[in-house]
């Protein structure tokens, strides 16, 4: 179970990661959404992962550590709300500047820095 | 008083939500004298917290008695009281300005306002390391809002990066609180301090791990050399007292880092003793030295403002990474003063930007500005506290940095590279004044209207830029403040043993 959790994570951390960094703000936010996702199993599982362990006492033999959940809930609120202000911003970001990328402009490739030069002579 | 360390966090919360409800939010006029009514309460209540910590000594609140290693705590030290201090006294500079002219530039100005003076104060005094992390994020959204407050392109475009890059900050910062909260079972940052020295082996490096991520989200903040990019757009880019509260804020930071690297991971850890040093040298250093470069290649007094901002954060770094009593003491004076000076500067910067017409703040010649005594002595005093010459506060300031850095193996690149960059920003600030204040077009006729200072707006920078010779004046008692909460928390037995065991214990039930 360990191992496949660990992977999960990982994996998603990763997408979340190669998604942050492209150019265009609809996949930064896709990837602060997947990391947030991936710390939120993350944070789950620093109370060690456990079976049959309810976070009550008395209620199984073995008892969960009860603080990860707590803090998984809040991350998530948190998560959320910060990922709806992204959304918005972005959508801002596309009206006011035009396009949607995170610089505001949309970088010339090779390709068509030598076409425009090419116009102008 | 007992609830007194709980107000910073709590008045800046209903004074905020009252602003929103109809009896305020209807009329500006109603939320300015409301929100600077406020404010004054909560400059004073910011005094008396630190002379209350100063008299009784450390106040622990424990939020629903829920006992320090399990619940949320409080602490209100000499370090936190001032800070806190500091804040409310900087964002009353700031309210004041406001109400001359930029909280008319959009709506719910104040209350957003009131919500991140609430972070900063939360993320000053909690005792408890997820704790920090939510007063982050409140503090974090607030200024998402305030800084895209007024709008514009620019606006737009600084806020989009400034919001991704948080968010992947805070992504690193809840990554790097798991694993400690994996490896130590706890997130009290006095039961941490306690319980990092027992660690060793594989455990130890997987918590080695979670402090060098927890860094990395408080040198994003304190812009840190490799992290500081966003800085210099973002400040300049926002609204004038919206930059000058944002000073405060890379401050929030490095007391982060002089928190955690140097309390949790300090002297007493153990096989995680000082992880952070190694890596803070070089960094501060080339804070400095990036910070210093930037402020000579700015083309505005705003972006140089920024600038300044970075260069004084190297600096306080600097005394982080030297991690002695006297150190944390020369940071404490020196980052009061420069969280002042630098708000202080921000709305300068914008009243003279406003007052040169279509040159804005760049440095070109242009028109005359219409308050040349008032801008002129007000920017001599900020650049001459800034570089750090006597007889302002920011020489008091760079004397304890460099007296603390005395005879540690890194003085040889410490010195140097301070002094320089005082000089750079000597360079820097005296271009920058010459232009503004002496080269002017003459030829155009003046034909616009005078404008005056707006009172408010005098007072704001009068009350920040005042505060450096009043620093200096009162350095004694000011910098004994300081030796006293370098003293503090340097003493595990105050810092950490004495927070683990609550005054009610024995009978609280």
């Amino acid at each position: 179970m360990e191992g496949i959790y660990a992977f999960c994570v990982g994996l998603m951390t990763a997408c979340g990661i190669f998604l942050t960094l492209r150019g265009r703000t609809f996949s930064v936010v896709v990837g602060l959404t997947l990391l947030s996702y991936a710390v939120n199993l993350f944070l789950f599982a620093s109370g060690r992962l456990k079976l049959d362990g309810a976070a009550v006492l008395g209620m199984s033999e073995e008892y969960g550590d009860p603080l990860p959940q707590a803090l998984v809930l809040t991350a998530i609120v948190i998560g959320f709300a910060m990922t709806a202000f992204a959304v918005i911003l972005a959508m801002r970001a596309r009206a006011d500047l035009g396009n949607d990328h995170v610089d505001g402009r949309i970088p010339q490739t090779k390709e068509q820095a030598r076409q425009k030069s090419g116009g102008q002579r | 008083m007992q609830h007194l360390s709980i107000l910073p966090i709590l008045l800046p919360l209903f004074t905020g939500a009252l602003l929103l409800l109809p009896p305020l939010s209807k009329t500006l006029k109603r939320q300015r004298v409301f929100t600077v009514l406020s404010m004054l309460l909560q400059v004073i209540i910011g005094f008396t917290l630190v002379a209350s910590v100063q008299i009784d000594g450390v106040t622990q609140y424990i939020l629903g008695d829920w006992r320090p290693p399990f619940g949320i705590v409080l602490v209100a030290d000499p370090m936190s009281s001032v800070m806190v201090c500091v804040t409310n006294f900087l964002a009353f500079g700031a309210v004041c300005y406001a109400t001359g002219y930029h909280d008319r530039t959009g709506g719910y100005f104040y209350p957003l306002f009131m919500f991140q003076v609430m972070g900063i104060n939360g993320a000053f005094l909690t005792g408890d390391a997820f704790n920090l992390f939510v007063f982050f994020e409140v503090l974090l959204i607030a200024s998402y809002a305030l800084l895209i407050h007024g709008g514009g392109k620019q606006k737009t475009q600084a806020t989009t990066h400034y919001v991704v890059l948080n968010l992947a900050g805070s992504s690193v910062f809840l990554f790097g609180l798991g694993i400690l909260y994996g490896t130590l079972g706890t997130l009290n940052i006095a039961d941490m301090a306690q319980k990092v020295g027992e660690l060793e082996g594989s455990v130890a490096i997987l918590a080695k791990i979670g402090a060098l991520l927890l860094l990395v989200v408080f040198g994003m903040k304190s812009a840190m050399l490799p992290l500081h990019f966003w800085l210099p757009k973002t400040y300049s880019s926002a609204s004038a007292p919206v930059a000058a509260i944002f000073a405060v804020m890379t401050k929030v930071g490095i007391y982060s880092i002089l928190r955690i690297h140097g309390v949790v991971f300090g002297d007493e850890a153990g096989e995680l003793a000082n992880i952070a040093q190694s890596w803070l040298w070089p960094l501060a250093l080339l804070t400095i030295v990036i910070g210093t470069i930037g402020a000579l290649a700015s083309p505005s007094l705003k972006l140089l403002t920024a600038n300044l901002v970075v260069l004084s954060a190297g600096t306080l770094m600097v005394c982080a990474a030297i991690g002695s009593e006297a150190a944390t003491s020369a940071a404490l004076y020196y980052m009061v003063h420069s969280t002042l000076v630098a708000g202080g500067m921000f709305l300068l910067a914008d009243l003279i930007a406003r007052q040169r017409g279509k040159a804005e703040d760049r440095f070109v010649i242009s028109k005359k500005t219409d308050n040349p005594l008032f801008l002129g002595i007000g920017f001599a005093i900020a650049a001459i506290a800034v570089i750090g010459m006597p007889p302002l506060s920011g020489f008091l300031g760079k004397i304890m940095i460099l007296q603390a850095a005395h005879s540690t193996a890194e003085q040889l690149w410490v010195w140097p590279i301070v002094l320089l960059s005082s000089l750079g920003a000597l360079i820097a600030l005296s271009r920058a004044g010459t232009t503004l204040f002496w080269r002017h077009s003459v030829n155009k006729q003046q034909t616009e209207e005078h404008q005056t200072v707006h009172i408010g707006e005098w007072l704001g920078i009068v009350l920040l830029l005042g505060a450096s010779p009043l620093l200096a004046l009162f350095g004694g008692p000011v910098s004994e403040l300081a030796n006293d909460a370098a003293t503090f928390l340097h003493d595990p037995r105050l810092s950490v043993e004495a927070l683990l065991t609550s005054p009610l214990a024995d009978g609280g039930f």
